[in-house]
């Protein structure tokens, strides 16, 4: 649950990082109502100078245009409602924003007691009330029971002046976005009443596809997990998970055409995603806005699918015998093909989303090399020694059946840098650290678009504020024309899971994430790190 | 099935053999942690010398015992006779640069329990904030927590933690760190920090503890007067670590004292001054001390029971400091390849485990001086959202 805004978060907070902010930064706004305590402690350099905490010091990530007025309007738990507005082409039918208002009303009240109708009279206080927010959708179809994807608008546009707020989108998504802000300038006083500064925001995402990867195979994370994780996004509004559902270590996802692959194939019986919960993951993931973006590595990074799946993965041959163990995916039997036609099938209706991300990473050659039938396959084909083209073949050919079911793809650059034939709207997500731009501009120079995750890796984590060298990122910081940089679609932090499970993920990405969650979100000249510190410190809090 | 195991005698209990009374004491540095365990057929026996050594038996037998797959609880023939290698196995948590609630530290020493830890290092106070509810200076408090009525430790939850350590044989060892590391003591106690000076007139920033004042010493007597009643352990943790002589520098009262002493430039020989004082002040208040090991680096003239507590990490170094600390004849402690606030990527489990605290160069009896060592979780970034995820 969030907590309020009081003074001793605020510096607890602060002091999470060693910074000491050496004065109250000057802001243009002014500072809410309440009064300072009184009996100041003398000024002993030891209290660092808190301002108590301004209004749009706690905004995360930062809209694009954002105007807040002196003048505060005050909200009654026990009266104040999230509404659908006048013209508005959704209206109490639209599950998503009904849930939305009662989340939203939650996160800004929830603590508190005031919920049902006061004692104090109405007029107790001096600051006008504000008595709703109107959230009105103006595109004809609103989105309710739709997906988001990939060209859904997020746009809002936030009015607070009284005696109502107007929270206008353009979909349904970008109302989701809104609440989120709304719920952000909403602060409470000293005195325990809630305050919201007139004001007007303006906002839409700079990147469209702004993600965070779970890796579910390294380790197994409870549904639990998945769900809070889905939660913190939506507080920085990421709006893709990207789930590295399965890998080499386990296979927990139960698939209806072949169960046999997770009952063999995941650590135990009970550390599976059945259909159950793969629909609970992406319902609950649309009602914040966020795709669900499955990514079924191959041919590489399979050995789990092996156990299940008999005649899969290519065996690995020494002197001319076969080990007993197995490599990546055999590419070279009609039977692999036969296998992923319908196991893409299954995919492809199982998850909603547009894309499938069908990594392609890092695949060890040597197994291959090791094999009679496919050194084979190699001469007849003409491949030479280089495998990569082997690679390519069996990469192309997955994405022909991944197309067919009308999916687009994803893949790991690999992929690209092998030089597999990809369809014109093939994203590549750009993952190796070394030298990344370099990467950025060869991938957006072949008219490719990408998703850029190469500096976000979180899984590595080191001592002290690495939040900063997140934050410092520009994406866009590569040799290319505006034509290609347009081709850079979003990106992804990424936490990959072999030294993270149930009992660190949270406290590992978080607010960690929230520094890449901005650089995406927010304009590129946000660039400050003394006030993304500040407010990254109040709405860190406020996530907890 | 294969290798069915045959089920024997059915083990009805563990009888647990104490020969030395003392189940109300607390433990100490010298308390006997030895145990024998015996499993055999009809029969489980767990003997110590004293409850501590049962409690750690207990640890190992708890560790003993299998569950097969159709739920029957086991426990093969064993033989185990076990004592620990060094008496000083600690675990510092700092409550003062992040407030940690009693539940959090509560938990912690389960957990240290179970890894047969007996030591807990108490890093309560600091710059950040001040948390310790003092009797005898309640504004030390009111005015240095982070929040007066929610980040303290008060007298009760101070005494529930220590008997929670002490039924779980773990010492409990506070450290209030001075003459540096004190910013949030100054607000409640006005007049204890010095004044920095920026040219004639006072900056309005402090510095480290007033050494030059009386007003200092009585000050220190009193806190510790009271710091030695409420933790029965005979060690206190004085600090002193990290002293920045700029502020001192450049007080001008500092300076004329300097001169009258004839310090002459040289402001450890201040820092000594002050230190010794003050252990002089604990000694009669009938503790011994540990103190960080820059007050052995500084010269100061310390009691030959002092422990000294190594932290200095910078490529290995700190096995010279230990051989120093040991060869001047003092006591040491291990912390600095301990570091466990600074982490980094991957299994980092095992630089921590190939660390051979005796692998410097002395003598035998050298090497006999070192107690142990502590694992150090310092708070600068960590709090009750990930204190157990990181320390374990």
């Amino acid at each position: 649950s969030r907590c309020t805004m009081g003074r001793a978060m605020g510096l607890a907070g602060l002091l999470l990082g060693l910074v000491v902010v050496p004065a109250v930064l000057v802001s243009t706004s002014l500072r809410h109502g309440a009064p300072r305590t009184e009996a100041e402690p003398e000024p002993s350099g030891w209290e660092l100078a808190a301002a108590d905490a301004v209004p749009e010091d706690s905004l995360w990530p930062l809209p694009q245009w954002v105007r807040m007025y002196s003048r505060q309007l005050q909200l009654a738990p026990s009266r104040f409602q999230l509404v659908h507005g006048a013209g508005s082409s959704a209206g109490p039918g639209c599950g998503l924003l009904q849930d939305a208002f009662r989340r939203y009303y939650e996160y800004m009240f929830g603590h508190s007691r005031r919920r049902t109708r006061g004692r104090r009279p109405l007029a107790a206080r001096a600051e006008p009330e504000l008595f709703q927010l109107q959230v009105v959708i103006e595109a004809g179809d609103p989105g309710c029971d739709r997906h988001p994807q990939l060209t859904s608008s997020e746009a809002y546009h936030l009015t607070v002046t009284e005696p109502v707020a107007i929270l206008k989108a353009y979909e349904v998504w970008g109302a989701l976005r809104g609440l989120e802000t709304f719920s952000q300038l909403v602060h409470e006083d000293d005195y325990g009443s809630f305050l919201v500064n007139e004001s007007e925001i303006n906002d839409f995402p700079r990147f469209a596809h702004r993600g965070v990867l779970l890796d579910t195979s390294r380790h197994y994370l409870p549904l639990k997990s998945i769900l809070t994780n889905l939660d913190a996004m939506a507080f920085n509004k990421f709006n893709v998970l990207h789930w590295h559902i399965v890998d080499d270590q386990s296979f927990p996802y139960q698939s209806i055409y072949f169960p046999a692959l997770s009952d063999k194939g995941a650590y135990s019986s009970n550390l599976i995603y059945t259909p159950t919960d793969v629909r609970l993951v992406i319902e609950y993931a649309r009602l914040r806005g966020i795709r669900v973006i499955p990514e079924f590595d191959t041919p590489g990074h399979t050995q789990s699918w092996g156990k299940g799946q008999k005649d899969l993965l290519t065996p690995c041959y020494n002197g001319g015998q076969p080990t007993g163990s197995f490599g990546p995916v055999n590419p070279v039997w009609n039977t692999t093909y036969d296998f992923m036609t319908k196991f893409f099938k299954e995919i492809s209706s199982v998850f909603p989303d547009e894309f499938i991300h069908l990594g392609g990473d890092e695949v060890d050659f040597s197994c291959w090399k090791s094999n009679p039938e496919v050194k084979e396959f190699m001469k007849k084909q003409g491949f030479g020694t280089d495998y990569a083209k082997l690679e390519s073949y069996y990469v192309q050919n997955i994405l022909d059946i991944v197309s067919s079911y009308n999916k687009g793809q994803m893949v790991w650059q690999e992929v690209f840098d092998h030089k597999a034939q990809l369809k014109p709207d093939t994203v590549v997500q750009v993952w190796m650290a070394n030298n990344y731009a370099h990467e950025l501009s060869s991938v957006t120079g072949a008219g490719f678009t990408t998703v850029l995750s190469a500096p976000w890796y979180l899984d590595y984590i080191s001592y002290g504020q690495d939040w900063k060298k997140y934050y410092s990122v520009e994406p866009l910081n590569f040799l290319g024309s505006e034509k290609q940089k347009k081709l850079v679609i979003g990106g992804e932090a990424c936490l990959w899971g072999e030294f993270v499970d149930a009992t660190n993920l949270t406290p590992r990405l978080w607010p960690r994430a929230s520094a890449v969650g901005e650089r995406l979100w927010s304009s590129s000249n946000v660039t400050n790190l003394q006030d993304a510190y500040k407010r990254l410190t109040n709405h860190r809090c406020r996530m907890l | 099935a294969e290798n069915e195991p045959s089920w024997e005698t059915p083990c009805y209990e563990l009888l647990v053999y104490v020969s030395t009374p003392g189940c109300d004491g607390f433990p100490s540095l010298d308390s006997k942690e030895s145990y024998k365990l015996s499993v055999s057929k009809g029969s489980m026996l767990l003997s110590a010398e004293t409850v501590w050594g049962a409690l750690r038996g207990l640890e190992t037998f708890s560790q003993l015992v299998g569950r097969d797959e159709n739920g029957t609880y086991y426990i093969n023939e064993t033989e185990i006779v076990d004592f620990p290698r060094f008496p000083h196995r600690g675990l510092l948590l700092d409550t003062s640069r992040h407030y940690l609630p009693l539940r959090a530290i509560l938990e912690t020493l389960d957990v240290m329990a179970y890894n047969k830890f007996n030591v807990f290092h108490w890093h309560i106070v600091d710059d950040p904030s001040f948390p310790y509810e003092s009797s005898t200076f309640p504004e030390l408090s009111k005015q240095g927590a982070f929040n007066a009525m929610t980040h303290v430790y008060t007298a009760s939850d101070v005494r529930t933690v220590i008997e929670y350590a002490r039924l779980r044989g773990i010492r409990v060892i506070a450290e209030f760190d001075t003459p540096g590391h004190t910013l949030s003591w100054g607000p409640g106690a006005p007049g204890l920090l010095t004044p920095c000076y920026m040219g004639k007139a006072p900056s309005g920033v402090y510095g480290p503890i007033n050494p030059i004042v009386n007003s200092t010493y009585q000050f220190v007597t009193s806190l510790f007067q009271e710091v030695s009643t409420v933790f029965p352990d005979f060690f206190l943790h004085l600090g002193g670590d990290e002293v920045d002589f700029t502020c001192w520098k450049s007080n001008p009262e500092i300076r004329a004292f300097m001169k009258e002493m004839g310090f002459g430039e040289d402001y450890k020989k201040l820092e000594s001054f002050y230190i010794q004082r003050l252990l002089h002040i604990v000694s009669s208040l009938g503790k011994g001390y540990i103190v960080w090991q820059e007050v052995f680096d500084n010269d100061v003239k310390l009691r030959p029971d002092t422990i000294i507590h190594v932290w200095k990490e910078n490529s290995m170094q700190y096995l010279n400091e230990m051989a120093n600390v040991t060869r001047a004849g003092y006591r040491a402690l291990l912390s600095a390849p301990w570091y466990l606030n600074r982490i980094s990527y991957g299994q980092d489990w095992i630089a921590a485990y190939k660390v051979e605290p005796l692998n410097f160069a002395g003598s035998p009896e050298q090497k006999a001086l070192v107690m142990g060592g502590e694992a150090c979780m310092w708070g600068e970034y960590v709090d009750v959202t990930n204190l157990t995820p990181r320390l374990w």
